[in-house]
């Protein structure tokens, strides 16, 4: 099988300040996350070649696209990248089919016609083929663009707030259509965004960037188990996210059982079939410690770990603590108050009370791969 | 009726935008994607037949080209014939008169074009020129319409420097514009009505082309 790792290195001090290192392999999402200004577009931008760093390796598979120690510099135009703009950048004098075609010269002519009316179809758009972008709807658009980006059969794809630009309702489709594509596509996937509920929603590995710098990296459910990451809880607050999968369904009850590598958690019943992959997300503040397991109390999850972690953070008199359940770790945020009271210390049985309407559920694909991008 | 000069003034129209067409476009998206020095002193120069009396630039041409001047020489040795009171030397005069009118609509367009967009047909893998006559020269070409419709009404209409390089000619410099002065002169008021009626046809067909072509470019445009 080809090698399709995508290896990047930038580091540069100004215009722009850059200095990250990450490495995506095909079927990875590696959602890069931060605020605005903070570089995420000019890491897509360099990888694409439309910026040059003044430091940078950029590698796909056994390609070298930019290597500023051995003045290597691949134009744009040849690199196997798609990319999809943020406002889409649609082409405003071609309809649908002609800016899927535009992006098809590596093909024969007579090629080019059936080769983007099946990219179109694949996004969806077929009945749309004929319409220019003003005649699309911010959805359709994004869809085009994303068919432009993948008729080249690229071998990165890069997404730059995809969904920034499109309502909520519309944001959800696209997402599962994205996800759907990383199953079939087997190329790196790096998506920029500001959004942490994207992050969770489709990426496997995050890397959250602070003025170009890298705060923290590593797959998704590992860094949102980490009890130290102050710069995550500034926007997005803390908690735990793990993959789980739908183990039983109970209409009667309203309910839904979650099964994850530890245990089980019942959350509020949702349209998901038994056996169907989620993705669930417990926010840090509404987990509540035990010592003993409460009776005679309304909530639904009561679940029994050790802690493996206690992070105080003197300033706000607060602390965050890991617990270890299976091979999942939960966090909780408490007060220090509550860590003496209760005598919480690395290595105590603690119970963790979850109530099932704070749990966030999304489903997504199975997610097989696990390895850690460096 | 002076067919002659009606037919000098559109030849001489339609060769300035065959001249100026490619350069302006040329021209033009050089000022608008880079940056360079001197910049704006290409920019003013450009500029500078905008402002210049007619007189003034035709004087200027007519002594860049006269056959003391090395210019001039240069061409009567390779012509055989002097470039002042001819055809070609009109052409000449023209296409550097209307260089303001071609190069700034073309460099507006051409600015126009998102920087997205042109980076995005980088990404399609549309090379340079390809990029070019794709995607930039479509976008640009409302810019590059206007260019053409400008010079070649501004040809039609142009006097002073007509006047200064060309003479009056019959046949070979005499446009239309200098013809109904010089039926005028010789108070021959019908044949200078009916020609300047001919102009005035001329314009409102141009005007009309013009808005006909730019409402079928119109709706392309997102």
């Amino acid at each position: 099988m080809r090698d399709r790792r995508l290896r990047v290195r930038l580091r540069q001090a100004a215009p722009i300040a850059l200095d990250v290192e990450f490495a995506c392999g095909a079927g990875d999402v590696l959602a890069v996350f931060g605020p605005s200004g903070s570089g995420k577009t000019t890491i897509l931008r360099s990888i694409a070649g439309l910026y040059a760093p003044a430091h940078a390796l950029v590698q796909s598979g056994a390609a070298t696209w930019t290597d500023t120690g051995a003045r290597t510099f691949l134009p744009p135009y040849r690199r196997a990248v798609g990319l999809v703009f943020q406002e889409y950048a649609l082409f405003p004098h071609l309809t649908a089919l002609g800016d899927v075609m535009a992006a098809l010269g590596h093909l024969e002519r007579g090629k080019r016609r059936g080769r983007a009316e099946s990219v179109l179809a694949q996004v969806h758009l077929s009945e749309h083929a004929s319409r220019r972008p003003g005649q699309l709807s911010g959805g359709e658009r994004q869809r085009v663009a994303l068919a432009r980006a993948l008729a080249r059969e690229p071998d990165v794809l890069l997404l730059d707030e995809p969904f920034s630009a499109v309502d909520r309702a519309v944001r959800r489709r696209l997402q599962d259509e994205i996800d759907g594509l990383r199953r079939t596509l087997d190329i790196p996937l790096v998506l920029v965004t500001h959004d942490f509920e994207d992050v969770v929603r489709l990426a496997t590995h995050v890397l959250v960037l602070e003025h170009g710098r890298t705060v923290a990296s590593g797959p998704v459910t590992a860094l949102m188990s980490r009890p130290e990451l102050g710069a995550l809880r500034e926007v997005t607050g803390l908690g735990s996210v793990f993959d789980a999968v739908v183990s039983r369904t109970d209409a009667a009850r309203g309910l839904v059982e979650l099964a994850f590598d530890g245990g089980t958690l019942l959350a509020p019943l949702r349209d998901l079939a038994i056996g169907a992959a989620v993705r669930v997300r417990v926010p840090a503040r509404e987990v509540i410690l035990a010592t003993s397991a409460p009776e005679g109390v309304s909530l639904h999850n009561v679940l029994s770990g050790t802690v493996s972690a206690v992070h105080e953070d003197a300033a706000r008199g607060q602390a965050v603590v890991q617990i270890a359940i299976g091979s999942l770790l939960l966090l909780a945020d408490v007060t220090r108050d509550a860590i003496g009271r209760l005598g919480i210390v690395v290595g105590a049985r603690i119970h963790a009370l979850v109530k099932s309407v704070s749990i966030e559920v999304q489903g997504v694909s199975a997610r097989t791969r696990t390895d850690v991008a460096p | 009726m002076d067919w002659r000069a009606l037919r000098v003034s559109l030849w001489l129209g339609a060769g300035t935008i065959a001249i100026l067409l490619p350069f302006g476009i040329w021209l033009g998206r050089l000022l608008a994607v880079r940056q360079f020095r001197g910049k704006l002193l290409v920019e003013a120069l450009i500029t500078v037949p905008l402002v210049l009396p007619p007189t003034v630039l035709g004087f200027y041409l007519l002594v860049t080209f006269g056959a003391r001047s090395p210019l001039g020489q240069a061409f009567q040795a390779l012509v055989g014939q002097s470039l002042p009171f001819s055809f070609e030397g009109l052409l000449v005069a023209s296409a550097i008169a209307n260089v303001p009118f071609v190069v700034q609509p073309i460099q507006r367009s051409f600015e126009a074009i998102p920087t997205e967009i042109l980076d995005a047909a980088s990404c399609c893998g549309l090379p340079p020129w390809q990029r070019f006559l794709r995607i930039e020269l479509p976008l640009a070409w409302p810019g590059v319409l206007t260019a053409a419709i400008l010079a070649f009404a501004h040809t039609l209409g142009e006097f002073g420097v007509v006047l200064m390089v060309g003479g009056n000619l019959p046949g070979e410099t005499r446009t239309l514009s200098i013809a109904i002065y010089d039926r005028m002169q010789a108070f021959d008021d019908r044949s200078a009505g009916v020609m300047a009626a001919t102009l005035l046809v001329v314009a409102v067909a141009t005007l009309m082309v013009t808005a006909t072509l730019s409402r079928r470019v119109g709706p392309r445009r997102a």
